[in-house]
């Protein structure tokens, strides 16, 4: 690694597991992608803010969607001014290079400077996709035959590419990446996580909170489990709820904010009940 | 170079490619694994392994290779301990990292040992030391989360015991998991047809617009090919009795398949240990609601991809005998397997998915016919990744 090259460890909003950190460090020195994984609302899109910022770099955002192509992140040229134009206006429509647009990574590459760029939700996208990314990502360079230039990062950017595992990815894409599986927080993690949102929170009410959320985790048959985020709002409103912490687990209150299906919030409420007997009607209490 | 440890990888079933083993070299070279053997752990884990659901078979092949390292008392906490402490894992010289460039575990080792002797209590070497103190780039006053010391913290853990606690064997996709993982699975199907197939008779506007301006204004027309999903499933099960321990991961089959709504037509078909001269159309394989086998073939295009789910266990006479089905108020005038290989015949892509795991199939009861069976279709474990090889092979014509 370069002698006087900054390391990743976090920042302050954002809590990175020693070996996330160590996977972002070895994605940068290598200059190699770094794919991420794991479930929703484990900060996989935070993690690159969180890097840019620690970094002190900027941070360019490729938001995927089912229709983006490779081709959009590199450069569009758009046909249809230059026709337009070539039809009704007065510009000159020789010169091409007015119709080229720089995609995300076209912007990333011509940066004075070192930039991070996220490509998220990659896995929105078509199958070929990724694959079609391969060689640009790998030299850090592509061509646009309709100007004859060759665009060449002039930093190799650091590459955050996230999944949510819709759709498998090529070996071929997959091979060149460094790859992180972002696990679910333990307890203690989440402690913290909580905290860097929250600092003013008491510890009773986050202690209480977080038993009962990962009680909660832990029911069997959930569609969806509840995940950092909305634990983090529902922090919040026991906060604003006033809640009295001692009544967390055994009530539950404001259930909905953590469980959004109504099938889920069904079978939380019965498993509360199979876990508390002879609970005078709390189910009143619950909002949804 | 511990190549050794890269056979030992795949043949823990991690797929670990050239590629990215030469991407470890380079890491090594650069020093990133901090010269500890957690460091290395989780360099060669996020360098390798692709797949979370490969995690835990990287930790038991880590653990399998590594072991003696640790469990040698001379080389336990007190190497490791020595390690956080004589090496700062961020920065190493230009010599400390050439040395590391071999980074042969039995060279790590012995020298490892010989520091030991060399150097009786800790030491610091002063300046090497990053930031402990205030000295952190994100050492803000007051709460600080991510620790003010850089790496290190974890130097001491074992990476043997980190392998060891297997926390990812919940991942692992070759154990049977559940519904949603049926339907990722499943969604794989849909790929397939979509791009390579049938004609181009879909107005391609983007390429039109774009080949019209760059003829300068003469209209030129750009065709694609339309992205409809062609896929047609057929979903013949097993209900009989034997099946019974498999219900509920047949059940989750069976919803993945109702939910996947890719699919351009889904049919379901019922079977009881084998299929004779009737199939039926419920699971409870009443003569009153039977087709016959021979109309299912007429009715089905050979383009239907046929998956097949059954323990493939029964008695060979079942399989092989006429008159061999099991219930007593029916006849067959062929033998099953001749019906099987009618089927697996007509049908350019079949399959078998065994609820069986397939580890067994030597060893069950039902080995016999199982090995038959094996001989006509291609048969998978009834589990995620079994479904996943299944569905590859289904995409491509026997
Ligand atoms: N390690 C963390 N430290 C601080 N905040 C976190 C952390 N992990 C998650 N969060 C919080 O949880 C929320 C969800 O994070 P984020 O959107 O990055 O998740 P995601 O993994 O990208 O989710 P999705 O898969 O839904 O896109 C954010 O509000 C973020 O602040
Ligand atoms: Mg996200």
């Amino acid at each position: 690694m370069p002698e006087n090259c900054q390391l990743f460890v976090g920042t302050k909003d954002y809590i990175a597991a020693e070996e996330l950190q160590n996977s972002v460090n070895i994605s940068a020195a290598l200059g190699r992608p770094l794919l991420i994984k794991g479930e929703p609302g484990t900060g996989k899109t935070m993690l690159a803010r969180s890097i840019a910022e620690g970094l002190q770099k900027e941070l360019i955002v490729w938001n995927i969607k089912s229709t983006t192509k490779a081709q959009d992140g590199l450069y569009i040229y758009d046909t249809v001014q230059r026709l337009y134009d070539s039809q009704f206006g007065d510009h000159d429509v020789s010169e091409i290079s007015h119709y080229i647009k720089l995609g995300k990574l076209g912007e990333a590459f011509t940066s004075p400077e070192q930039v991070v760029v996220l490509i998220d939700e990659i896995d929105k996208a078509d199958l070929e996709f990724p694959n079609d990314l391969l060689w640009e990502l790998d030299v850090m360079s592509f061509n646009i035959p309709e100007t004859g230039e060759t665009i060449t990062a002039r930093h190799r950017p650091i590459v955050v590419i996230t999944s949510n595992a819709e759709k498998e990815l090529p070996d071929a894409f997959l091979r060149r990446c460094i790859f992180h599986y972002i696990s679910f927080p333990d307890e203690k993690m989440m402690k913290e996580i909580v905290h860097v949102h929250y600092p003013d929170l008491e510890d009773k009410l986050l202690a209480e909170a977080i038993k009962a959320f990962y009680w909660v985790r832990s029911i069997h048959g959930l569609q969806k489990k509840p995940s950092t985020s909305e634990l983090l709002d529902w922090v919040q409103a026991l906060t604003v709820g006033g809640i009295d912490p001692e009544k967390i687990s055994s009530e539950l209150p404001f259930l909905g904010v953590l469980l959004k299906k109504d099938r889920d919030f069904k079978v939380a409420s019965q498993q509360m009940s199979g876990r508390v007997p002879n609970r005078k009607a709390p189910m009143r209490s619950f909002w949804r | 170079m511990f190549i050794d440890f890269f056979y030992l990888l795949r043949s823990y079933g991690v797929p670990v490619s050239l590629t990215e083993w030469m991407a470890l070299v380079e890491a090594l070279s650069l020093g990133l694994a901090h010269s500890s053997l957690y460091g290395f752990y989780c360099l060669a884990r996020t360098v390798l392994v692709k797949s979370e659901a490969h995690y835990d078979r990287y930790d038991q092949a880590f653990q399998h290779y590594f072991e003696g390292i640790e469990t040698s008392p001379e080389l336990t906490e007190k190497v490791l301990e020595w390690l956080e402490n004589a090496l700062p894992p961020l920065r190493i010289s230009p010599e400390e990292r050439r040395q590391f460039q071999e980074w042969d575990l039995d060279e790590l080792r012995r020298q490892l040992e010989e520091r030991l002797k060399e150097q009786k209590g800790e030491h610091h070497g002063g300046g090497r030391w990053i930031g402990t103190g205030g000295t952190s780039p994100f050492g803000h006053s007051g709460y600080h989360p991510a620790g003010v010391r850089l790496g290190g913290s974890s130097v001491n853990k074992s990476a043997v015991k980190v392998a060891a606690e297997r926390k990812f064997r919940d991942f692992r996709t070759d154990e049977v998991i559940g519904v949603r993982q049926f339907e990722v699975a499943l969604r794989k199907l849909r790929q397939l047809s979509s791009r390579v197939e049938g004609p181009a008779d879909e107005l391609d506007v983007d390429e039109t617009i774009k080949a019209t301006a760059e003829k300068g204004g003469l209209l030129h027309l750009a065709w694609a090919r339309s992205r409809k999903n062609t896929v047609k499933v057929i979903l013949l099960m097993d209900s009989g009795g034997s099946m019974n321990p498999f219900v509920h991961i047949c059940t989750q089959l069976f919803i993945a398949m109702n939910r996947a709504s890719h699919f351009k037509d889904l049919r379901f078909f019922f079977f009881h240990n084998c299929v004779y001269d009737y199939i039926y159309l419920d699971p409870t394989c009443r003569p009153r609601n039977a087709i016959e086998t021979e109309s299912f073939l007429n009715q089905l295009d050979p383009d239907y991809k046929l998956i097949i789910v059954g323990d493939a266990s029964m008695a060979p006479s079942e399989l092989l005998m006429i008159d061999g089905i099991i219930d007593w108020s029916m006849s067959n005038s062929e033998p099953g397997i001749l019906w099987l290989k009618r089927i697996a015949a007509h049908f350019e892509h079949a399959i078998w998915l065994n609820p069986i795991l397939s580890e067994y199939w030597e060893w069950t009861e039902g080995a016999y016919t199982i090995a038959r069976i094996k001989e006509i279709f291609p048969m998978y474990e009834l589990t995620v990744e079994g479904l996943d090889q299944g569905i590859k092979k289904l995409k491509v014509k026997k």
